[in-house]
């Protein structure tokens, strides 16, 4: 009798609704909390940003069109998706080195993200748009509206959790991402877009790629076609944080930096991170017989 | 047979009525303007001015000035400090001291206060301030007398109220001042652009270091006046005059809390590069090439009305000016037509005569600029169709220009002109005019003339436009958020979104 060998997953992207290699063939060892080898993951280029770019560009119309209340109803099933797979993802956890009621607390907080952020999706505008009592003869008023293709870095740490804490409140704003995971711990965002792929969310709103942050820094902050850049890390050096700030100066983009130190305080979450990801229109129109 | 004569003869007489819809609006055959011009008597102006630091006028450091010139009459009008570091240094300490020691810490109806008397001085020399400003900036009397200084003093009342009242507006969150505000304002709007980041930067509890354009600085130092008049605390409002230089010194400053600059694109992401890196906050409220859509079944006279407006408003300096006309193409000759005999109309001359629509234009510098943008637009194969309006010997004048025969690549389609120079494309479908509305690299204001609401709301939701003007063009009020998507800024000033980039937000 001999044993049974196991099937090794192959990590791969996560773009346009699809799950391709990275183009540039490249690949990084991902360690488990022991130091042994777990799996090969991507080391996306610039070619990959560039058509994670494209993928969330094409969907940003689509996206943003759907009523709050589908994009609600989206939230939520990516919320029971998640539910249904908690022990694939605690078990992952695990391997990177959780403890198993750490691994467990961390799911059930990103189910528990999904949802608050869920609840959101019809409600921001009404929170943060106003009616505006001009001194004309005008009906004027304004409404938050998504600013189109965020680029996001997710956490280093928490590699779930702080994914979804940063993918989540720009998905619910009508917002597409390209989102670069974790580093060290790239698995569970794999992990993650199966999820994705399996809950209603349309190919494309979330593009998760893996590779070297130092690399594709300038890829990910010079993009012409992207409307804002999202990065968390509490300690990133100085230098780093100034070239993404200087990058996003050739097109203007959102630079929204958020050090968080634990995703798990129920402060990180909030709608201004939604708000963070939105333009304000206003639109004037004479009022008269 | 004598009745009918005299019948015939009148009816003669009435073809020439201008609200005739088969003639051209011919006003000068019917009658003739008299000169109106407004006297400058109650205005005073200094022959010079210092900067004003700490609650009174400074000499600057380097006792360096600039000449301020009147655009009419290209005359001298006064001569301004030049800002340097030093300058700069002053500025930034009197406004942190004023912060720390009086302003942080007064009680915020106090705050309000003072800045509700700002409002009210506004208005009660509000025919000096229009008349320095026409002076100052060339434009017409009749815009800085009922638009600029009416909504300066609007903004002040708006944001006085806000002071105490900032719990309200921000749900769930606490909010703080900054600090110190360097505030860095273009010469198109002077006073109302100083309304505009003084206001909500006061109400908010900041103190404030502002620098005025150097060709339209006198209004901000009349300002200055009414500060002192008001009694506001030392230190609270600063004003320093310069150039770009010196406001490249405010924004590199390391004791300022926050950035709030308008201008140019290209001046905007020198500034962003320039902030990379530490922890100050900046809006800025950069360029634009407003898109104004008009539809087969728009109000074709509201609609020309409201094009002119659009484009022609300020002497066409105003970065939302609907500069991009896209009509639909069944009622496209027509509409060039109309706004042909509406430009025919229009009086180009004195900024302080009563009747001018259009005055000069603000500086030497600019005036070149878009006799270039006009030169250039010939060189690449459009039409080109100014009126033949007279314009004055002296000064910078700008005929009313319009554009036809334009592509969607036309470098004067693309690039922002800041002057009455307008080009008109034209588009079938909706999708096709959206299409080209937003194919632009600027998203600040646009307009959108129907007579369906289901439309304008449809393709108001889809123009990446900061503002949309439905029917009409170039409305401001306090009370409504005003900035641009992608590269027209970041940020709102005006209405509750306006106090945001004034504030820090904790639980």
């Amino acid at each position: 009798m001999s044993n049974r060998i196991e099937v090794l997953k192959t990590y791969k992207t996560y773009i346009g609704g699809n799950f391709p290699r990275t183009e540039s063939g490249r690949y990084y060892k991902v360690y488990d909390g022991n130091g042994n080898i777990l799996a090969n993951a991507c080391q996306c280029s610039r070619k990959d940003v560039r058509d994670a770019v494209v993928a969330a560009r094409s969907t940003v119309e689509g996206w943003s069109n759907r009523t709050a209340y589908n994009r609600g109803q989206i939230l939520y099933r990516i919320a029971e998706m998640l539910e249904t797979r908690k022990a694939q993802f605690i078990e992952e956890l695990e391997t990177i080195g959780y403890k198993s009621k750490g691994a467990k607390a961390e799911v059930n907080d990103s189910i528990d993200r999904l949802i608050y952020y869920a609840g959101w999706a019809d409600k921001y505008q009404q929170v943060f748009g106003t009616i505006n009592p001009v001194a004309s003869s005008h009906f004027n008023f304004s409404m938050p509206e998504p600013t189109g293709v965020v680029n996001v870095w997710a956490p280093e740490e928490q590699p779930l959790l702080g994914l979804i804490s940063v993918i989540t409140p720009v998905i619910v704003g009508g917002n597409t991402c390209v989102v670069l995971a974790s580093e060290q711990y790239p698995l569970c965002a794999v992990s993650f877009a199966e999820v994705l792929n399996s809950s209603d969310v349309p190919g494309g709103v979330v593009n998760i790629l893996t590779g070297f942050r130092e690399e594709l820094l300038e890829h990910m902050t010079t993009h012409m076609d992207v409307n804002a850049f999202f990065y968390t890390d509490p300690d990133i050096d100085q230098d780093q944080r100034k070239q993404i700030d200087e990058n996003g100066a050739l097109n203007l983009k959102h630079i929204v930096r958020k050090p968080v130190e634990n995703w798990q305080d129920k402060e990180t979450q909030s709608p201004y991170f939604i708000t963070e990801f939105q333009e304000t229109k206003t639109t004037w129109h004479p009022v008269g017989y | 047979m004598a009745e009918e004569q005299e019948t015939a003869e009148q009816v003669e007489e009435e073809t020439f009525k201008p609200s005739s819809p088969t003639s051209k609006l011919n006003f000068k055959d019917v009658w003739t303007y008299d000169d109106a011009p407004q006297s400058t008597d109650h205005a005073k102006i200094d022959d010079q001015y210092g900067h004003f630091i700490d609650g009174t006028f400074q000499e600057p450091v380097k006792g360096r000035y600039l000449p301020s010139i009147n655009p009419a009459t290209e005359e001298e009008l006064s001569s301004i400090a030049e800002g340097t570091q030093q300058d700069v240094d002053k500025a930034v300490k009197s406004a942190r001291k004023a912060y720390t020691k009086i302003w942080s810490k007064i009680d915020a109806s106090e705050r309000g206060k003072y800045v509700f008397r700002l409002a009210r001085l506004i208005q009660e020399r509000a025919r000096e301030f229009a008349i320095i400003e026409s002076l100052d900036g060339g434009k017409p009397i009749r815009e800085s007398r009922d638009v600029d200084i009416p909504l300066a003093a609007a903004h002040f009342f708006y944001y006085a109220g806000w002071a105490d009242k900032l719990d309200y507006a921000f749900p769930g969150k606490k909010a703080h001042s900054l600090g110190v505000a360097g505030q860095i304002i273009p010469w198109n709007f002077p006073l109302l652009m100083l309304a505009w980041k003084v206001a909500p930067a006061l109400a908010t509890g900041n103190t404030v270091v502002l620098k005025p354009a150097e060709t339209t600085s006198l209004t901000a130092l009349k300002f200055a006046e009414l500060c002192r008049d008001a009694g506001l605390p030392e230190g609270v409002v600063n004003i320093v005059t310069g150039t770009g230089q010196t406001g490249s010194l405010i924004v590199n400053h390391e004791d300022v809390d926050k950035i709030a600059f308008t201008g140019s694109t290209e001046v905007g992401k020198i500034i962003m590069k320039s902030l990379a890196g530490t922890d100050k906050k900046y809006t800025l409220e950069l360029g634009g090439k407003g898109p104004n859509i008009i539809f087969e079944d728009a109000p074709v006279d509201q609609a020309v009305e409201g094009i002119i407006n659009a484009i022609f408003f300020n002497q066409g300096h105003v970065c939302c000016a609907g500069s991009r006309l896209l009509v639909q193409e069944g009622i496209a000759d027509r509409i060039i037509q109309k706004l042909r005999d509406r430009m025919e109309t229009l009086i180009v001359g004195d900024p302080l005569d009563k009747n001018t629509d259009i005055g000069a234009i603000n500086s030497e510098q600019q005036y070149n600029k878009i006799n270039e943008y006009l030169e250039l637009g010939v060189n690449e194969g459009a039409e080109m169709y100014q009126s033949s309006c007279t314009l004055p010997e002296q000064g910078y004048f700008c005929r009313p220009t319009l554009f036809t025969n334009v592509s969607q690549s036309s470098r004067i389609v693309r690039e922002e002109i800041f002057g009455p120079v307008l080009t008109i494309q034209t588009f079938r479908t909706a999708e096709e005019g959206i299409e080209k509305a937003n194919n632009t690299a600027y998203g600040l204001a646009g307009g959108v003339w129907t007579d369906k609401g289901s439309k304008i709301f449809k393709v108001g939701s889809k123009i990446r436009n900061g503002v949309v003007w439905a029917n009409t063009y170039n409305h401001f009020d306090p009370t409504s958020p005003f900035g641009g998507y992608k590269e027209s800024g970041k940020g709102r000033e005006g209405g509750l979104q306006g106090l945001y980039p004034y504030v820090k937000l904790e639980n």
